[in-house]
Parts: structure tokens; C-alpha cells; sequence
């Protein structure tokens, strides 16, 4: 194969290559240059097992407290229960997919309303956009559920066997009794709590202590035990054994973010004009010109959750977690050294450092132009959301003309069309409901399949039960020779919100056509 | 490709030997996990090809060991449908037709199964939309004149029975003789005026009167009232059967059409004719139990001896018919 080279016919010496002048000569990295190229090719990797060293400070207890509060989000909200009445569920947060319900705390969600679901995931969308423009992948390093699931397994990995020493040598030592009941404790372990995050899953979709019981007599649907074994399987699979590999090879979500990186987002950085030229502080005591900061503990790479060198610079095995800075910081205060050699910075404020400019804070990071309308788009979006919750009308009416046949001559020479009228009572408590005719002339009269023609009137009272729509099938005849094409019809709620909803709609008779 | 073993310095990777503007392909390694999802996938096919329907054959496919098949699914799916419609059917048999208005539930359902039963048995003739055809003479359900009337029982006794149908002695049967030959012309002529006059669609006609009263006010009334016992069409409304042009009215009376339709007794079974019913009544025209009901129609259906109250003997009807 030729390849697309312009200048000629390939020489075979490739130092010699025309690159077209699209890539300038690069001074070879110092880092890179140290690490010997590989010679050989494998068709495929095997996984290097990263066995993160247990390590303490601001980082990991912030790491912590997320971990805690997402995952007390999880296991404990379907089982927070909140009072609607006799006619709702008293579960505060219900997807309640066979009703068709969407309940969360005071707010209930009817299939038509889906836009507001729409809305949460736009907002969720732009928010990991302004997360991102804000402190960079903080996501990947704190929130997001492979992480967490990631760190909780890892704990339990370093209670079984010991921290990372111990893992590293229990994984090359022979199965023996012990290492396989080690082994066999552990993914015990991994299994109840991937069981535990599938069966806390399903509580959000039914009455979860009636689904609990219910699960654990087999009386609970199918679909409820296969998405717990679905859900227990990716969490021992995901959580349990591929981890870091999840980030690396799996999520789009890196991608992604390596796009919406630029030189004003934080990251967590390696500072090499303060580290380089790495050694020991032996060797840095006799030739303190030579040496930088970095004593080459390799502290940062063993603490590394995804186990990459944070040295090499950016990259996308990096979640941002910031044990490294943590690790760094504690070696950093040993050797009597200031802080900060690993940290959260951006390349700007990177490159100003570099060039002898005082170190900015990195809480200035954010406070640029992009975070600000990120934020401006999700608030609004917010606002109009809550906005329109908190206006929206629990009345509504929605009209369906007949259409075969539009329109019916009565014995009289009178003239009838047939509706299908929907009321819908979004309160949890059944409510009558007047329909009128507007934009008819009072001689039109209205019945119902409910009300009988003898009742005729030109408007019906129709009750409504709780949280429902009711379907209603309504007569309207005018006497013959009235000339009318649009009417409406209007609905008002018997009650003190007196709430109204009108729909305009057609009336046939004979000569339209 | 052996002059492109080159690595690249910053991954220390081999590249590929591609490249496009510059910009070169790296030979990545494949994560291991990833073979062996590949082996899985294999190793997935392999038991889903012995379980499942797999090898195409001459005239089927392989059948495979749990036997499944989209057409035993559907007959699965089927007999469970049929299953949740049993207790509804049974309700609707253990209630009496006049009660069923009592049961707004089962109502609801009963005109659920009638639409689907209508949709199947009944839109042929009158129309998806139940509005008939002028043109045939099919009536029209939607409206509120009835040839025989449109209380629940007896939409379904005309229903159970058919009008002027040979399969049951106890259909609905009249027959209107033709005129022509026993009327002269002008007096044919004075009989459509008066007829339309009723309505108001033409002058009074005095002749035309006195012509209706001696051979037509027996059947259709003195004032043009019809009389449903009979099936005698009103003649003083605004829906007409056959059209309520001058011409129609004119055949109508020189040779009169009439209409037939087949009883169901012998195709559905009692319930479906009860649920079309109650889907027919609820068009919009469904009248209420009438008081004196009882006597226009019986209330129980088929082998009960008690005729409806109509003109002619079934003996009639066979002929009438040919």
C-alpha cells in the first residue's frame, strides 16, 4: 500500500518523510524519553490490575462524603414515604410505569407533561456540560455511579486482603485454601451489594415494601427479577472486575470530554518545571541544581483508582479524583517541601506558573465567560420548568369530533355532532366538572352517554374520579338552519380553584363538505 | 507492510502503516475483555442456534429445543386475551339486557366488544361509522328514527333476529305493496305531494290526503307517523330510508323496496348480539326501555313462543323474500 505521500515515491527512510510542513518538529518530551519504547506487538492487552494504595486527606474525605450522599440517595429515597391522600401513592418518589405516573415529592408527572422529563435531562445534559466547564471531570472522579460502585469494591477488596502490598502479592501467590477463601469471601461480598444496588433499583418503579415482600414470596413480576439479576450481573461484572476499564475503553463520556477540555479547565496536573528533574532527596541534598521537587516515590501511581501516571500529563484514564494530589501533598509535607507539586490547575494558569507567575487559586477557574452561560442556559431552563409547574392547570379538555359521520340529521331536521370529550383531573381527588358550549347559540342543547337526551341543556355537570382522565361521549345538536362552523367547548372544576381549560373545535352539518 | 515497523515515541506503540494528512493509525492492542466478549457472543449464538428456530430448511426452519415459535407465541397471547375476556363475558350472559345500563362498567365493556363486533360483522352494510347508505336503503344507527325501535331489547331482538330473514320465524317482517297499476298516474302524483307535505317539503294536497288515509294511514299513521310494530318508516321526519327526493318517494310507492337483514342467532353467540346491541345504542339515537315494551318485543330471546307483533306470518316472509 501507497501511502498518500505527494512528494513522491516512499524512500523507505522514514526520518525522512515529507509531513507537508503540518507538523513542527517536537522537542522530545523528557518524561517519554526516559520510558523505552516497546518492540514488541500484541494483538491484545491483558488487563493491568491496579491495586490503589489506601491513602487519606482533604480529597478522599470529600471523596467520601460523596460517596456517602449519593449513595444514601440511592438505597433510601423509594423507601421515603410522603402522604397524597387516599387516592395516590404515598411513596415520595414513584415511577409508576403501569398507571403512568411520575411522582416526586409534590410533584406528579402525567405522560403528556413528558417535556418536563425532557427538561430534567437537558438540564442534566447541560449540567455535566457546566460541570465540566466549571471544575473540569470532576463527574468522572466523584459522581458518577462507576466510580462510586468502583471505590466501594475496591474497599472491600483492601478489607479481604489487605492493602496494595498485600493485593499485589496475594495476586501472583498460588491458590492456595486460604487465597481461595479469601477470594471466595470477596466476591461474596461483590455480590450482595451488586444484589443489593440491582434490588434497590426496582423499589423506584412499585410500593417498594409491598414489592420487597412480595419479591422475597415470588410473587413480584418477572420483569422485576430479571432486572434485578440484569442489574446485579453489570454491577459485579462492571464494579466487581472491569472498573477502570469502564472509563478507558467503554464510556463515551471521556470522549466527549476531551472535546470540551480546553486550556482554561481544571484538571489535575503534574507541575514538571517544579517536579523535573526527578531523585531522590539524597541525591538532591548533594546536587541540588540538578534536582526538582519530585522524588520519584510513585506515591501518585499507587494511590491512582484507574492506575495511570499522572506525571505523563493529561490523558483519558484520568477521572480527576485527586488522590494523587492528596498522596503528593503528604509526601510533599515529609520531605519539607511545599504543597501543590501534583494539583488542580488549569494549562493557562500552568503555563503563567511555569513562566514565574505567582500560583493562582484554583477556585478562580470557573469564573470565566463559558461557565456563566452554561449556567445561565441550565438556570433557565430551571426556572421555566418550575415555573411552569408551579402555573400549570389541573383541568384540562381535549376534543375529538367525530369524523364518520361528521354530522347526523335528526328526526326534527336538527342537526347532531358526536365528540369524544377528555377531562382530565390531575388532583388526587375526584372532582365535578361543568362543560359549557361556547360560541353556540342558546338553542343548542348537550348530552352525554351519561345524561340522557331528556336532559338535553346547553351545559352538563360530569364528575371526574381522582387523579384520572374521564372519557366522555357528547351529543350537541342545534335546531335545523343554524349556521355555525367553530364552537368551543369549556370545562371549570367545581371547586374553589375554579381552574378552566377551553378547546375550540368544528361543527359539520349538511352542505359543508 | 515490514517498512512501516516504526513506534511511536510517546505511546510506544507500533503504528499501522496508514495515514491520512499526516495524521497516522496507531496498532492499539485490543483490550483482552473484548476477545473474550467476542467468544462469548460465539459461544451465545451456538446455544440460542439449538434452543431457538435457526437453520432455514426446505419448507421451515429448524425447530429448536424449546420449540418456540412467533405463530405458538401469538396463540398463546391469544388464549390469554380470550381468558381475561371470560369473566366479562360471563357477566354480561348472567345480566339481563335492561339491566346492563345499571353497570356503567360492564356497559363500557359490552360497547368495547360491540365496536370490535361491528367492526367484523356490521360495517359491510352500514358503514364504519354506522351511518348506513341512502343509497341501498342500509339504515342509518346513529340517528334517532328507528324502523323497529331503539330500546336496548329490541335492537337486540332485530339483532338476534334479522328483518325479513328466511332462518328465523320470528324475524322482523313487513312488506309494503306496490302501487303501480293500482293508482293512476295523477293520483300517484297527489300521493307524493301529500307524502312530502307531511315533512313540509311540499303544498298541501287534498286529494293526495284522502288517497293516503284510505291506503296508507293503516300502516304509516294518519299524520304520517310510522309505527314501529310494523317497521312502517315515520313519513313527517327528516330522515328518509330511501332518499326524500320526489322520484324516491315515487318508486317507493309505485314498487317499494325492502330492506333485509340477516339474523346473527345462528353466526354469534348471544352475548356478542348483546354487546353489538349495547354499541348500537349507544351511538347517540339508543332510546330507553320503553313501558309498554314488553309488548313490542319479548323479552326472551329465541325459543321462547312468543312472536313479535308484526304484520305477517313467516310464511310470508320465505316468499317475500324471493
Amino acid at each position: 500500500m501507497v501511502g498518500p505521500d505527494q512528494t513522491g515515491k516512499p524512500d523507505g527512510n522514514e526520518s525522512k518523510r515529507d509531513w507537508g510542513g503540518a507538523l513542527p518538529k517536537v522537542e522530545a518530551d523528557p518524561i517519554v524519553a526516559a520510558r523505552p519504547p516497546q518492540p514488541t506487538q500484541k494483538l491484545y492487552e491483558k488487563r493491568k490490575a491496579v491495586h490503589n494504595k489506601r491513602i487519606d486527606g482533604p480529597f478522599r474525605r470529600f471523596k467520601w462524603l460523596v460517596m456517602l450522599v449519593t449513595l444514601t440517595i440511592y438505597y433510601v429515597t423509594p423507601w421515603i414515604r410522603w402522604d397524597r391522600g387516599p387516592y395516590a401513592p404515598d411513596q415520595a418518589v414513584l415511577v409508576d410505569l403501569a398507571n403512568r405516573r411520575f411522582y416526586m415529592f409534590d410533584i406528579e408527572i402525567w405522560p403528556h407533561e413528558f417535556y418536563f422529563v425532557a427538561g430534567m435531562l437537558i438540564m442534566a445534559g447541560i449540567g455535566l456540560f457546566l460541570v465540566t466547564s466549571a471544575v473540569g471531570r470532576a463527574w468522572c472522579g466523584y459522581a458518577c455511579p462507576q466510580t462510586v460502585w468502583t471505590d466501594v469494591f475496591q474497599h472491600v477488596d483492601r478489607f479481604f486482603d489487605g492493602d496494595r502490598n498485600a493485593r499485589i502479592r496475594l495476586d501472583k501467590a498460588p491458590w492456595t485454601t486460604s487465597k481461595t477463601a479469601r477470594r471466595l469471601g470477596k466476591w461474596t461480598v461483590y455480590l450482595l451489594i451488586s444484589f443489593w444496588t440491582g434490588g434497590a433499583w426496582i423499589m423506584y418503579f412499585a410500593d417498594a415494601p409491598t414489592l420487597t415482600y412480595e419479591f422475597w414470596r415470588g410473587e413480584a413480576a418477572m420483569v422485576a427479577y430479571a432486572t434485578v439479576a440484569i442489574l446485579t450481573f453489570t454491577t459485579f461484572w462492571l464494579g466487581g472486575f472491569m472498573r477502570e476499564q469502564v472509563c478507558i475503553y467503554m464510556c463515551p463520556w471521556p470522549r466527549i470530554q476531551a472535546a470540551m477540555l480546553d486550556e482554561q479547565s481544571l484538571i489535575v496536573t503534574y507541575k514538571d518545571w517544579r517536579g523535573e528533574q526527578r531523585g531522590s532527596v539524597k541525591k538532591a541534598a548533594k546536587n541540588p541544581d540538578a534536582y526538582g521537587d519530585c522524588v520519584d516515590c510513585l506515591q501518585c501511581i499507587a494511590v491512582c483508582p484507574t492506575g495511570i501516571d499522572i506525571r505523563e500529563g493529561q490523558q483519558v484514564g484520568c477521572i480527576t479524583c485527586g488522590l494523587c494530589i492528596d498522596a503528593c501533598d503528604k509526601v510533599m509535607k515529609d520531605v519539607g517541601r511545599p504543597r501543590g507539586l501534583i494539583d488542580y490547575a488549569t494549562l493557562e494558569q500552568c503555563e503563567a506558573e511555569a513562566a514565574g507567575a505567582p500560583p493562582t487559586p484554583a477556585w478562580k477557574a470557573p469564573l470565566r465567560p463559558r461557565t456563566f452561560i452554561y449556567f445561565g442556559i441550565w438556570g433557565a431552563i430551571g426556572a421555566a420548568m418550575l415555573f411552569a409547574l408551579g402555573t400549570r392547570s389541573h383541568t384540562e379538555i381535549t376534543v375529538s369530533p367525530d369524523r364518520n359521520p361528521p354530522f347526523m340529521l335528526m328526526k326534527d331536521g336538527s342537526v347532531r355532532n358526536s365528540f369524544t370529550l377528555r377531562l382530565r383531573n390531575m388532583e388526587a381527588r375526584p372532582r365535578d366538572m361543568e362543560i359549557a358550549l361556547v360560541g353556540l347559540p342558546d338553542t343548542a342543547a348537550m348530552w352525554t352517554d351519561r345524561i340522557a337526551r331528556e336532559d338535553a341543556a346547553p351545559t352538563q355537570v360530569v364528575s371526574v374520579p381522582a387523579d384520572e382522565t374521564r372519557i366522555v361521549r357528547a351529543y350537541v345538536v342545534v335546531p335545523a338552519g343554524t349556521d355555525v362552523d367553530t364552537f368551543s367547548f369549556q370545562v371549570t372544576s367545581l371547586d374553589q380553584q375554579g381552574e378552566q381549560d377551553i378547546e375550540e373545535t368544528t361543527f359539520s352539518g349538511p352542505g359543508d363538505n | 507492510m515490514a517498512d512501516n515497523k516504526r513506534i511511536d515515541e510517546p505511546t510506544g506503540t507500533e503504528f499501522v502503516g496508514h495515514e491520512w494528512d499526516g495524521i497516522e493509525e496507531l496498532n492499539t492492542p485490543l483490550p483482552r475483555w473484548w476477545l473474550w466478549t467476542f467468544y462469548a457472543s460465539i459461544a451465545w449464538s451456538l446455544v440460542y442456534v439449538i434452543l431457538y428456530p435457526a437453520w432455514p430448511l426446505v419448507t421451515q426452519a429448524t425447530e429448536g429445543v424449546f420449540g418456540w415459535s412467533s405463530r405458538g407465541e401469538l396463540q398463546e397471547e391469544m388464549v390469554a386475551a380470550e381468558q381475561a375476556r371470560a369473566g366479562i363475558f360471563e357477566r354480561i350472559a348472567a345480566t339481563q339486557t335492561t339491566d346492563l345500563a345499571d353497570d356503567p362498567d360492564l356497559l363500557n365493556q359490552a360497547i368495547a366488544g360491540g365496536a370490535a363486533a361491528f367492526k367484523q360483522h356490521c360495517v359491510q352494510c352500514h358503514g364504519a361509522g354506522a351511518a348506513g347508505f341512502e343509497q341501498y336503503g342500509y339504515p342509518n344507527l346513529n340517528d334517532d328514527d328507528w324502523l323497529w325501535g331503539g330500546s336496548l331489547t329490541q335492537i337486540e331482538y332485530t339483532l338476534t333476529h334479522g328483518v325479513r330473514w328466511e332462518g328465523s320465524d320470528q324475524t322482523r317482517f313487513s312488506l309494503m305493496p306496490g302501487f303501480d297499476g293500482i293508482l293512476e298516474r295523477s293520483e300517484v302524483d297527489d300521493m307524493v305531494d301529500h307524502v312530502l307535505s307531511l315533512s313540509g317539503k311540499a303544498p298541501e294536497n287534498a286529494q293526495g290526503a284522502a288517497l293516503y288515509a284510505t291506503n296508507c294511514a293503516t300502516c304509516h299513521g294518519a299524520s304520517g307517523e310510522g309505527d314501529r310494530a310494523q317497521g312502517s318508516p315515520a313519513l313527517d321526519d327528516a330522515i328518509w330510508l330511501y332518499g326524500e327526493s320526489e322520484a324516491s318517494v315515487r318508486q317507493q310507492i309505485l314498487a317499494p323496496r325492502h330492506g333485509a337483514m340477516p339474523g346473527w342467532s345462528d353466526k354469534l353467540d348471544p352475548v356478542t348480539i348483546r354487546m353489538l346491541a349495547a354499541y348500537v345504542h349507544s351511538r347517540g339515537g339508543g332510546e330507553a326501555e320503553s313501558e309498554t315494551g314488553a309488548a313490542d318485543t319479548p323479552e326472551t330471546e329465541g325459543e321462547s313462543e312468543a312472536t313479535p307483533s308484526v304484520a305477517a306470518t313467516p310464511e310470508d316472509g320465505a316468499n317475500g323474500r324471493t
